[in-house]
């Protein structure tokens, strides 16, 4: 099951990557003339109520919502590494506030706060990094900042038993610095479980920006995004179903991918054994 | 079989551990609001439905210009007074707006969850109990699909099939249904359908793979095998002895899980224009609301963190172990 | 002579695992008569616990599986049995308790709901009245209160007194035969005392037979009338208490009997306690001829050519090597 996903997410991310290279109809190009149609061969996915052809803006739209995926989870185990590396390695109550925090936010409505925090500061943002670049890195700041807790979790328990394991003792024993200890020794030992929680993230924040697009507060509508593309689609479902199926069909697949190889990864790494 | 009964101190206690955890919500959302550049009341100038007069009484009440941990306080005494400000999109108090459209989502949410554990609970035992059989690895298969589906699409496909193509089901949620008696019932109970399978799957999906690993671990156990050997049959061994050993971590799971679930009442109760609170929190930010946006946020943190308690006192209840330390 | 109350001829009990069959029952012949007291001995791994569970077909299948044998109770074949026949004989014919009193009961239910279930369903009785059944077994072992206690949940126990409430519960329906699996291996060795006790106590009440499966040569030789010893999967010997003690025949036996620790002989004769060289032979592939052959200083050739018969050398005392 794995493999077979394995498979199926390179053929997609092969697909955003090089697709705009093979098929180059602009994803802005307005045709009324064309507008919702179904699949044909001038338009592979059809066309939107605009008449914009779906295939491309569907390649451009998974870039986005890819990149999102990989740049959140990136910044959501930078967290949760550090936190988490922070709280194993000291003791007490450096170590219980940063558990308080972290059940805090694991115990906040995700989309809620997600929402809100996205609501306030878009403005200011947009103001500084222009209207695409603002959701980006805004959309990546906020799913990242709302998804470290696992990861801090796991990371602060691999560390509690490692750190009193023979070859980190002996490190210590030979004089190593903590921040040694912790780069050498002890975090490449933690890091199993961690990839796995990072793989099953990036489907989360795949699905998390698809949702805030969905509701009009990710993407502003003309960036297409899978999400936005649905958003757009979803008044349109008695005429253009298929306008709706293809993106939706798209995150799907791709989050399920994800899973699954996460899935395949646990089971090949079993994080049981590390600890 | 009899239960027991939990302890008055150990409700006490849970309930104690409740305010630091509600106050630490207020302190995130204050900081939000805080650091938010520019004043926040800066868009009622622009709008002409507020006078310029309530802006200031308003300005003044909010003491912009004290110091952080002032207005802090001002603001939590203001909140737990139930003064949550005015919402001038729709001309009423905050709190009352958010106390009409609470019932909704409360409905639906419990509604799925029922769903959700009416599904998990019989196929997770079920898979547990022949593990690796066909049957699990479908379940298997059928849950990694359930919680993969993201939940504005399952409503998408759903409205699809059921509404349009099938024109079984009505495609939005109406709050001022005509009828009367029974018809009344009947017509709210055909537009729940959707919004509550598709929540109730995807939580469903999730919570089978929980209940079958903590099936798994039940069952291996040695009082399992003292079960066995009373001869009181297979069937009640695994549901007295087994299921509902294993609920107990499931209800921590089922707490730890009401986070997702408010997500996804938000996007579903948007799909199908339910009016919930989760509508009102999107249809509040598309307005530019505040005050209604920020007690939305904060009336589902204080809901999270009482279905964390219903599940505390829960757990003691199924867990004798707990309630008497 | 009489039908035995339980006769096991045969018996093999087989694991499928990923590294092959492992024979963990290979061939186990034992027989136990009404109101008498069996002990099974061997070390660890040697197929007791599996004979025993097999008795009460508590054995996980699959992994497990019946490749051969009978076990005959009264007369009557319990191998080809359903499991619903099973249960009209568990617990109100033959009720077993286990080695760890902490975990055999289920820490949800108090010990009265649990003792009450076997009586209600086996006796017909309502739940008051099994309740009522219940405290009074918990004052039949002993528990100091047992009104107050019944409604107690198993955390509120310690280790000897959870093994009462087990043996209350097995006794509960007045069964013919107990099963005790190492009763008393997890406990206090004062408390082992006071379990052994208990349960002869019991059995003179009730005239049930037991099945004792030990490793302790010692609570053998003071609660049992015949002794079965098994060695990797196989009977090795079987005799009375008197004659095992007095004429062990089989090198193992011997071998069991001298690493009893004794008071009196070590101190005056300055004797050394023997320990058995080597370990016991691996199930998954066990070798042809006798399994003992490789740690018994006695072996010849014919000892790995084929696995001995039980041969009779005496009244009643049966062994299986070819000396």
């Amino acid at each position: 099951m794995a493999l077979v996903s394995a498979l199926a997410l390179a053929v997609i991310l092969f697909a955003v990557l090089a697709g705009p290279f093979i098929w180059r109809v602009p994803i802005n190009e307005i045709d009324f003339a064309a507008k919702l149609q179904g699949p044909s061969w001038k338009h592979p996915l059809g066309t939107d109520d605009l008449g914009q052809d779906l295939l491309s803006r569907l390649i451009y739209g998974g870039r986005i919502s890819i990149a999102v995926g990989f740049a959140a989870m990136v910044v959501a185990i930078f967290f949760g590494v550090l936190v988490g590396a922070i709280a194993g390695m000291s003791s007490g109550r450096v170590d219980a506030a940063l558990m308080w925090v972290t059940d805090l936010f694991l115990s906040l409505p995700q989309l809620p706060l997600l929402l809100l925090v996205i609501y306030l500061f878009r403005e200011p943002v947009k103001g500084v990094l222009g209207v695409e670049g603002g959701a980006f890195v805004l959309i990546v700041a906020v799913i990242g900042g709302t998804r470290w807790m696992s990861a801090a979790r796991l990371v602060r328990a691999q560390f509690l038993s490692l750190r009193e394991k023979e070859f980190v003792e002996a490190a210590r024993a030979l004089g190593a610095s903590r921040l040694r200890q912790v780069t050498q020794h002890i975090l490449p030992n933690a890091l199993g479980p961690v990839i796995v929680v990072a793989t099953i993230d990036v489907a989360a924040a795949i699905i998390a920006e698809s949702t805030l697009s969905f509701l009009g507060l990710g993407f502003p509508s003309d960036v297409p995004t899978w999400g936005s593309v649905l958003r757009d689609a979803k008044d349109y479902l008695d005429i253009a179903p298929h306008w709706a199926l293809f993106p939706g069909a798209l995150i799907f697949i791709t989050v399920l991918a994800i899973n699954f190889i996460g899935d395949g990864l646990r089971d090949a790494l079993d994080p049981r054994r590390v600890l | 079989m009899q239960v027991h009964r939990v302890s008055r101190q150990y409700v006490i206690r849970k309930l104690l551990i409740m305010i630091p955890s509600l106050l630490g919500i207020s302190v995130v959302l204050f900081s939000l609001l805080a650091l938010a550049p520019g004043d926040p009341f800066d868009e009622l100038a622009t709008n002409p439905a507020v006078p310029p007069e309530v802006r200031a009484a308003l300005r003044a009440k909010f003491g912009l210009d004290d110091p952080v941990w002032m207005r802090y306080w001002h603001w939590l005494i203001a909140l737990l007074q139930g003064d949550w400000g005015f919402s001038f999109v729709s001309r009423m108090d905050v709190s009352t707006l958010i106390m009409q459209r609470l019932p909704v989502t409360l409905i639906v949410i419990g509604a799925s969850q029922i769903l959700a554990i009416a599904i998990a609970i019989p196929v997770g035992v079920l898979a547990a109990t022949r593990p690796y059989s066909l049957f699990d690895q479908v379940a298997n298969t059928f849950a990694f699909i359930g919680f993969s589906l993201p939940t504005f699409f399952t409503g998408l496909v759903l409205i699809l099939v059921f509404s349009i193509q099938l024109d079984w089901l009505p495609f939005v949620y109406r709050a001022d249904i005509a009828a009367t008696g029974w018809a009344f019932y009947w017509e709210h109970i055909k537009q729940s359908i959707m919004p509550v399978t598709v929540l109730g799957l995807f939580q469903g999906a999730a919570l089978v793979r929980f209940v079958r690993s903590s099936v798994l671990d039940v069952i291996r156990l040695d009082y399992v095998t003292t079960a066995r050997s009373k001869g009181i049959g297979e069937r009640k061994v695994i549901t007295r002895h087994v299921v509902r050993t294993a609920l107990i971590p499931v209800v921590t799971l089922v707490a730890l899980q009401m986070p997702i679930v408010f997500s996804g009442a938000i996007v579903t109760e948007q799909i199908f224009r339910v009016p919930g609170i989760g509508s009102l929190l999107i249809s509040s930010m598309l307005a530019n609301d505040t005050p209604v946006v920020m007690g939305v946020t904060f009336v589902s943190a204080c809901l999270v963190v009482i279905f964390n308690l219903i599940a505390d006192i829960l757990y003691g209840w199924l867990d004798p172990r707990i309630a008497f330390r | 002579m009489a039908e035995p109350l339980l006769d096991i001829r045969g018996l093999k009990t087989w694991f499928k695992t990923d590294d092959g069959m492992v024979r963990a029952v290979d061939g186990v012949d034992l027989h136990i008569d009404r109101g008498e007291t069996l002990g099974v001995v061997g070390e660890s791994g040697c197929g007791k616990t599996v004979t025993a569970r097999s008795v009460l077909k508590l054995i996980d299948m699959p992994p497990g599986r019946f490749e051969a044998g009978q076990i005959l109770w009264q007369g009557r074949d319990l191998i080809p049995l359903s499991m619903d026949e099973m249960d009209k004989i568990r617990a109100k014919e033959i009720a077993i308790i286990f080695q760890e009193p902490m975990t055999s009961l289920n820490p949800v239910y108090t010990v009265g709901d649990q003792i009450a279930e076997v009586i209600a369903l086996h006796q017909k009785l309502s739940r008051k009245q099994a309740i009522a059944g219940a405290a009074e077994m918990l004052r039949l072992v002993d528990i100091p209160n047992p009104e107050r206690r019944v409604h107690d949940y198993p955390h509120q126990f310690s280790g000897g007194m959870r093994q009462r409430v087990m043996i209350a519960m097995a006794l509960s329906c007045q069964p013919k035969l107990l099963i005790a699996d190492e009763p008393t291996t997890a406990l206090d060795v004062t408390i082992q005392a006071q379990i052994l006790e208990l349960m002869q106590e019991m059995k003179e009440r009730f005239g049930m037979a037991i099945m004792l499966i030990t490793h302790a040569m010692g609570v053998v030789a003071e609660t049992c009338q015949r002794v079965t010893v098994m060695y990797a999967g196989n009977v090795v010997e079987e005799a009375s208490v008197e004659a095992l003690f007095g004429d062990p025949r089989h090198p193992y036996t011997q071998g069991l009997i001298r690493s009893i620790p004794r008071v009196d002989r070590s101190a005056e004769k300055k004797q050394r306690l023997e320990a058995i060289a080597g370990t016991v032979p691996n199930l998954l592939d066990p070798p042809l001829g006798c399994r003992f052959a490789a740690r018994c200083k006695f072996a010849m050739d014919v000892c790995t050519q084929g696995l001995p018969p039980l041969k009779e050398v005496g009244p009643g005392h049966y062994v299986r090597c070819v000396l």
